[in-house]
């Protein structure tokens, strides 16, 4: 009897210990891991958008909570005016769903260019493309987020990527679809974007 | 105690170094050291958990019943190994990312349950801090080498630092799987060479 409630004191403490040790690790690490993963997963699409910022968009950000979702929002300050910003949108692709991050400045409601985020499985050679493809990349810049984002063919300002339509509209579509919360959102994201102003 | 304390961190690093010696540990052993760095940050994961488990073993081993000694030793274990994988999320996130599913695995190491069972659950804590730490190191060394060499001649590169210029042509064989068993298979060859009398 001795032996089976010293078992069961010796595992019941070592349990709690253990619990509350990594209870203590875990917040004392928790905000510094969401700076990482936001760093090494969206902050190469982040980085490229807001070039030449001076700031750090990973720690000026702010969310949003727009209906049942939540909306983060990365703030670029440039020559003091905190006027851009960079936000997550989803679309579809050729293989399934795709993240795209996408730059808007706030005065223009142009757009600054976009990069790829996560979820992105198109395929290698042709819709993966969509990463790197300057050609791509750069006809998003200066369009207008006021209005619906289209490749050439359908009479936008889009220039396909060759052999990847679907992922071309995809990005497209995904970019546009944002402009709907990107609206209803507008004076808040102005607001709370200002915030940040150097 | 019949060996000293610098006796017990010293046999970790030559007469039984875990990878080579006992060969122990050797799912990580294979499947990290693509390179010299990963190897470097799996050793060192593997060594904090490996001195702090010894160090709260042979604390509470006058309190921890022999029949639930092993559900202890694996709460223990587990406890610093997710230690370990939320510091390394927070600090080190590249390597984390490269490291992935080998971070928890330490939880299942036998090199870790192995020290614990047979050293520290039965040694005071000195000699057990000693015997951590050796063989820790020791298979942090037994893991560079062996990243050394495959990524030497697999990318040519040491450390990511080019070596051998734009001539070099890689020897891919190394970096893949096979590579690693036949690499392990040469190191293994070479310590019974050098340790025959």
């Amino acid at each position: 009897m001795r032996d089976i409630i010293q078992m069961i004191v010796v595992l019941a403490f070592l349990g709690a210990a253990s619990g509350a040790g990594l209870a203590l690790v875990k917040s004392g690490t928790a905000a510094k891991i969401e700076y990482q993963q936001l760093k090494f997963v969206k902050g190469p699409a982040i980085k490229e958008i807001l070039e030449g910022c001076s700031n750090d968009p990973f720690v000026d950000r702010f969310k949003i909570q727009d209906g049942e979702v939540e909306r983060s929002f990365y703030v670029g300050v440039f020559d003091g005016k905190a006027n851009r910003v960079a936000y997550e949108t989803y679309g579809k692709g050729f293989g399934g769903d795709i993240g795209i991050m996408v730059g808007v400045n706030l005065d223009t409601d142009g757009l600054l260019g976009m990069g790829v985020t996560t979820p992105f499985s198109e395929t290698p050679g042709l819709g993966a493309r969509a990463k790197t493809e300057a050609s791509f990349k750069n006809s998003f810049k200066g369009l207008s987020i006021k209005e619906p984002v289209k490749i050439k063919t359908e009479g936008g300002g889009v220039d396909a990527i060759s052999g990847a339509t679907i992922t071309s509209k995809g990005v497209c579509a995904a970019i546009t679809d944002s402009s709907e919360f990107y609206n209803k959102l507008k004076p808040q994201i102005v607001e709370k974007a200002a915030a940040f102003a150097k | 105690m019949a060996k000293s304390i610098v006796q017990e961190f010293t046999k970790g690093l030559w007469t039984d170094i875990p990878p080579f010696r006992l060969v122990l540990g050797l799912c990580p052993t294979l499947a990290v050291t693509k390179a010299f760095n990963t190897g470097l940050g799996m050793g060192m994961a593997l060594t904090f958990v490996l001195v702090c488990s010894n160090v709260l073993v042979s604390l509470l081993r006058k309190i921890i019943p022999a029949k639930v000694r092993v559900p202890c030793f694996i709460i223990i274990i587990a406890t610093f190994v997710v230690i370990v994988e939320l510091v390394m999320q927070a600090y080190t996130y590249p390597l984390f990312l490269t490291l992935g599913i080998f971070i928890p695995l330490i939880v299942v190491n036998c090199i870790v349950l192995g020290r614990a069972e047979a050293f520290a659950y039965k040694n005071g804590i000195g000699a057990s801090i000693a015997d951590g730490l050796g063989m820790g190191v020791g298979y942090t060394i037994a893991l560079c080498v062996l990243g050394s060499i495959r990524e030497i001649f697999g990318h040519g590169t040491w450390n990511a630092i080019e070596l051998f210029g734009s001539s070099f042509q890689p020897f891919t064989f190394m970096v893949e799987a096979p590579g690693a068993f036949v690499c392990l298979g040469l190191m293994l060859g070479v310590m019974n060479l050098a340790g025959k009398k």
